[in-house]
């Protein structure tokens, strides 16, 4: 396993132990640090931890929390919920994907990023709205809007 | 014993302990609840909700299967309620299963299938039209040979994830996903060979419907179609008892694991559960054969039994009879072996008897021998679960017993036990070591010594039973005295501390279980070691109680019964000696016949016999010397001057193919009789199919040629030899035929009110004279060969998983020979790179006596300085390079160690 990896799921493991039910937190706080878990890091804290690799799978697989796969550098989230979807939503995401040619939840080629889709982020008075890395909202939105903000991440 | 509780089901009163679930209750008073995902002690976790019951007082409906009963509950087990709670779940689960049982290989042989008749649903109310439900088109069991996954049939009950788990534990497979994307799958999806499955089938065998099967059964038909036998399994010495399946044509084409009987409780592994199909081949041998000019020909059974019988006799007039050697063989029943060995003491009049027991165990049987009185394992792979600390020495048991390596899984798994794993290999069994030692090949003394060095000095020995059930400790401790931990810690590989950890553990445990196999035997020190192994034992007292013992696993489904019943130089049945004249005078009395009075010579002797010209003839029943001894070539070279050579066998076998003359016998799985496992369990065989009509039994035969020879032998039945051997046997004598039936039977048993000895030595009474046992003092001898410039690795052999001794079997069982179809040489990955060797590079391996060239494997198991090859491939035979070089006393040769070199091809 490539070492720089390995004091990340150390840290958590020294925090939460080794105990089985500590297994979701290790978990969490792993890709915290990581971005997001890799195989060589989940055999490893099936080792660390005895507990079987395909049950860490399940439990990965099972939350969409946990991702097994790198994530975009920018993750952007657009909503689809009754109001959102009302006043555009739609247009919004087909606008974004394709100025980024890519389809909904896949990632652009240099990886940097990704356009999903939630059903309400709970601000529904400034619908339509899209959500960048999950913290910088942005509402009532018009295609053009949409795409000056997304080309600011560029 | 638990809490009484008053219950009320279905308005009658009961009383049930206390952390009973509903279900179990239900099952005591014989009301069924239908279940799909229960699977006791396998998977209990209550997916299926079939089992539903009210309960007063609860508004909803509760699973019995994990609900306990509790003081005063009223249970209602059939209501309207119910059933049409249980049948709209039902219909649930029926959602997205095809309705294709017309061409399912698991119809009537389906619990979904059970359950939808007995509820009449034809159609699901919820069928999924659309087929919504998304369903993985690639999974993880598409490439491997042994498994199919329908993931369309799958209903997720999780019984096939609890089996891999709780079962095999080997935890491959578990549930992935989340909704209706639930799927059962190995980690990543990765292909199942890539994980660490076992292909022991635990989880085809725990499906309830058409999701997994077992690949080489499909296409064969359905179970009504099949007669099912039960009988015990022909590979290993574990004994499994499994139930065979065969269609109308008479072949085999399923095995089941028996449940709920020992010792397996209906665990198998890849052998047992796919190893049956050799008996089906084309190749079987069906008439006997004569050699003439160099060819055979085929010849009537008249004819082959009369030209042995006269050649025999020949040989015998011209050279005495002790020209003349007899191999029975471990893979033969009890029955067939007592008569090979009557037959080589009685008519022919020679103790040259012996079988491949000097190749696995016979330092065993003589070192067990002397220490305890008694060369068998002590405990039954029942205790287990018994033992807090389990200490393996010598055996890659994942591979070699993997029923017994699930059982030592499981006992660590569930109650924590401690392993320790001591091996010159990093086996598959030392991954879940707590403690790994991996020491050099043929230093088990020097280990041995150095964990009693520690006990002794750090006071841990039980001086109580040293003192009453032993004697000779003093020997041991004159053997230690001068022995300094440093040169132990040198002469094994091994760091000091390691050595003290682990001998800290075994000795401080209220209960330790010792295992070995070959690694302990194979040695030109193999009674040495095996006296070690007993002193170990002795000197903490972890024998004769339960949990506390010592297994020498044994290798071949009838190894111990074979020694049981006298197929040894020395021994008579029961291990009555030859040389003790009052024994002589009880068989000669019985088989009305004078007796010779030396002990025989022992198969590892017949090259050299037969070269110095004292050896003219052989009769063979079921062995293949030409593949297994070591040393081959030799063997080879002195076989070919044999002036006659008989063979019993169910193909032409490397020895066959040299034979003058061959006789077709039954194989196992066609056989009535009995096996003595590991555990000195005598269970009943049973014929799962009709051999053709011109193959004989092994006894038979052997009772032809005998009569022929002017020995009269007539026998109705296997259960008219048996009461036969019981007679003369006391140890056997209460094991019979009719208890069998019943149930098996661990000798000692002497009569048939006995039941059976589970714990050999218990309480320290020891079968010795005095009844004491005894402690030996035992200095360290390196192997005969050590690595030098000349040849500077040390060779080890050993078997594989998914293969069988000379593999006159296995390599006629489709899955089996395509999974591992050739030879391969383990090389540790420094010294490939020393060697400038990649993956599948085909390399040279020389020793002083021969070479082969093989496909390299770079592997962490073995040591750097070690490399391994496993002796089943006669093309790549392992044992063109192994040594002759034989224990003193056993016999045994050391396949274990010798020097050797190896190049780039």
């Amino acid at each position: 396993m490539e070492s720089e990896k390995i004091p990340a799921v150390d840290k958590e493991i020294r925090k939460w132990g080794t105990k089985h039910e500590s297994l979701i937190q290790v978990l969490h706080g792993t890709q915290e640090s990581l971005g997001y878990l890799p195989e060589e890091v989940l055999t490893y804290i099936a080792k660390k931890m005895n507990v079987s690799l395909s049950k860490i799978y399940g439990v990965v697989t099972f939350y969409n929390f946990f991702k097994l796969t790198k994530d975009a550098e920018h993750v952007i989230t657009t909503c689809l919920g009754t109001a959102c979807y009302v006043k555009g939503g739609e247009a919004i995401l087909n606008a974004l994907c394709n100025r980024l040619d890519i389809k909904p939840n896949e990632i652009t080629k240099d990886g940097r990023f990704t356009v999903r889709t939630v059903r309400c982020v709970g601000c529904c008075g400034f619908a339509p709205v899209m959500v960048v890395d999950g913290k910088d909202i942005h509402g009532k939105l018009t295609p053009e809007t949409a795409i000056d903000i997304l080309e600011k991440y560029m | 014993m638990s809490e009484l509780l008053n219950v009320k089901i279905d308005g009658k009163s009961y009383q049930f302990h206390k952390g009973d679930t509903i279900l179990k209750a239900c099952k005591q008073i014989g009301l069924d609840i239908p279940t799909l995902c229960y699977l006791e002690g396998i998977s209990e976790e209550g997916s299926c909700s079939l089992c539903v019951v009210e309960i007063k007082g609860i508004k909803t409906l509760q699973r019995a299967c994990i609900t306990e009963v509790a003081e005063g509950m009223e249970i209602t087990t059939n209501s309207e309620a119910i059933h049409e709670a249980r049948k709209t779940n039902l219909e649930l689960l029926l959602a997205h299963h095809p309705l294709d049982c017309m061409t399912c290989d698991k119809d009537s042989d389906c619990v979904l299938q059970d359950l939808a008749y007995q509820f009449g649903i034809k159609k699901s109310q919820f069928l999924d039209e659309k087929d919504t439900f998304s369903c993985p088109i690639e999974t993880a069991w598409d490439t491997n040979l042994f498994i199919q996954f329908d993931p369309q049939k799958c209903i997720l009950c999780r019984c096939c994830v609890g089996a891999c788990e709780n079962q095999a534990v080997v935890e491959a497979i578990g549930i992935a996903m989340r909704g209706y994307k639930s799927v059962v799958s190995t980690p990543f999806n990765l292909a199942l060979e890539q994980t660490n499955c076992q292909f022991c089938g635990a989880c085809v065998q725990a499906c309830p419907t058409g999701a997994l099967i077992e690949k080489p059964r499909i296409g064969k038909g359905k179970i009504f179609k099949f007669k099912k036998t039960e009988t015990v399994c022909a590979y290993c010495g574990v004994g499994c008892n499994l139930a065979l399946y065969k269609d109308k044509n008479d072949k085999l084409v399923m095995a089941r694991g028996v449940t709920n009987k020992e010792p397996n409780r209906g665990r198998l592994c890849v052998k047992g559960r796919y190893g049956y199909e050799y008996v089906n081949s084309f190749e079987r041998l069906t008439k006997p054969l004569i050699k003439e000019d160099g060819i055979f020909r085929e010849a009537s059974w008249e004819e082959a039994l009369d030209y042995t019988a006269n050649r025999l006799l020949e040989i015998k007039e011209k050279y005495g009879p002790d020209s003349i050697g007899v191999l029975g063989s471990a893979r033969c029943t009890n029955e067939d072996n007592y008569i090979i060995q009557k037959f080589a003491r009685a008519v022919v009049g020679t103790n040259n008897v012996d079988h491949c027991a000097r190749l696995c165990h016979s330092s065993t049987v003589t070192g067990l021998g002397k220490a305890f009185g008694a060369g068998a394992a002590t405990n039954p792979i029942s205790d287990i679960e018994n033992a807090d600390v389990m200490f393996i020495i010598g055996s890659n048991t994942t591979e070699t017993h993997p029923v017994i390596a699930q059982f030592i899984k499981e006992n660590k798994k569930k109650r924590g036990a401690k392993l320790i794993v001591c091996d010159p290999r990093n086996t598959d069994i030392a991954k879940y070591a707590d403690i790994f030692i991996q020491h050099y090949p043929g230093t088990d003394v020097a280990l041995l010594n150095a964990m009693m060095k520690i006990i002794v000095d750090q006071e841990l020995t039980d001086k109580e039973f040293i003192a009453n059930h032993t004697e000779g400790f003093e020997n041991l401790l004159k053997a230690l005295e001068n022995f300094n931990l440093d040169d132990a810690s040198k002469i094994t590989g091994v760091d000091k501390k390691l050595i003290e950890e682990a001998a800290i553990v075994y000795a401080k445990a209220p209960n330790s279980m010792i295992f070995y196999t070959m690694g302990i035997t194979q040695h030109h020190v193999g009674v040495d070691n095996v006296l070690s192994i007993a002193n170990l034992a002795l000197i903490t007292g972890h024998i004769g109680k339960e949990g506390n013992g010592i297994d020498p696993l044994r290798g071949q489904s009838n190894v111990q019964g074979a020694c049981d019943v006298g197929v040894l130089p020395d021994v008579y049945t029961g291990y009555q000696m030859v040389t003790d004249e009052f024994a002589r005078k009880k068989f000669e009395d019985f088989w009305k016949v004078d007796l010779p009075k030396n002990t025989g010579y022992a198969v590892s002797q017949f090259g050299d016999l037969t070269l110095e010209g004292k050896l003219k003839a052989v009769y063979t029943m079921g062995e293949n010397p030409m593949v297994t001894e070591a040393d081959v070539r030799h063997v080879k070279e002195s076989l070919g001057k044999l002036e006659f050579l008989a063979v019993q066998d169910i193909f032409l076998s490397e020895t066959a193919e040299i034979a003058d003359v061959v006789f077709p016998a039954k194989a196992a799985y066609e056989k009535s009789g009995t096996f003595t496992n590991t555990e000195r369990r005598v269970q009943l065989l049973r014929p799962a199919r009709n051999p053709s009509p011109s193959v004989k039994d092994d006894w038979k035969i052997v009772c032809e040629v005998a009569t022929r020879m002017g020995y009269s032998m007539h026998y109705k039945d296997e259960e008219m030899i048996w009461n036969e051997i019981r007679e003369i046997t006391p140890s056997l004598k209460g094991i019979t035929y009719e208890r069998l039936e019943e149930n098996s039977l661990q000798w000692p048993c002497p009569d048939e009110a006995h039941p059976g000895t589970k714990i050999l030595h218990y309480n320290g009474s020891f079968k010795r004279p005095n009844g004491k046992a005894l402690i030996s003092g035992v200095e360290f001898h390196p192997p005969i060969e050590i690595p030098d410039d000349k040849y500077p690795f040390i060779l080890t052999t050993g078997r594989m998983l998914f293969h069988y001794h000379s593999r006159n079997e296995t390599r006629r069982v489709k899955v089996l020979e395509n999974f591992v179809p050739e030879n391969f040489v383990e090389v540790n990955p420094e010294d490939a790179e020393d060697l400038n060797l990649k993956n599948k590079d085909m390399v040279k391996i020389r020793t002083r006596r021969g070479e082969i060239v093989v496909r390299v494997k770079i592997s962490t198991k073995p040591k750097k300085g070690v490399i391994f090859v496993s002796f089943h491939f006669s093309e790549t035979n392992a044992n063109i390079l192994t040594i002759n070089a034989l224990d003193p006393e056993a016999k045994i040769p050391e396949y274990k160690a010798c020097a050797c070199a190896i190049e780039k091809f």
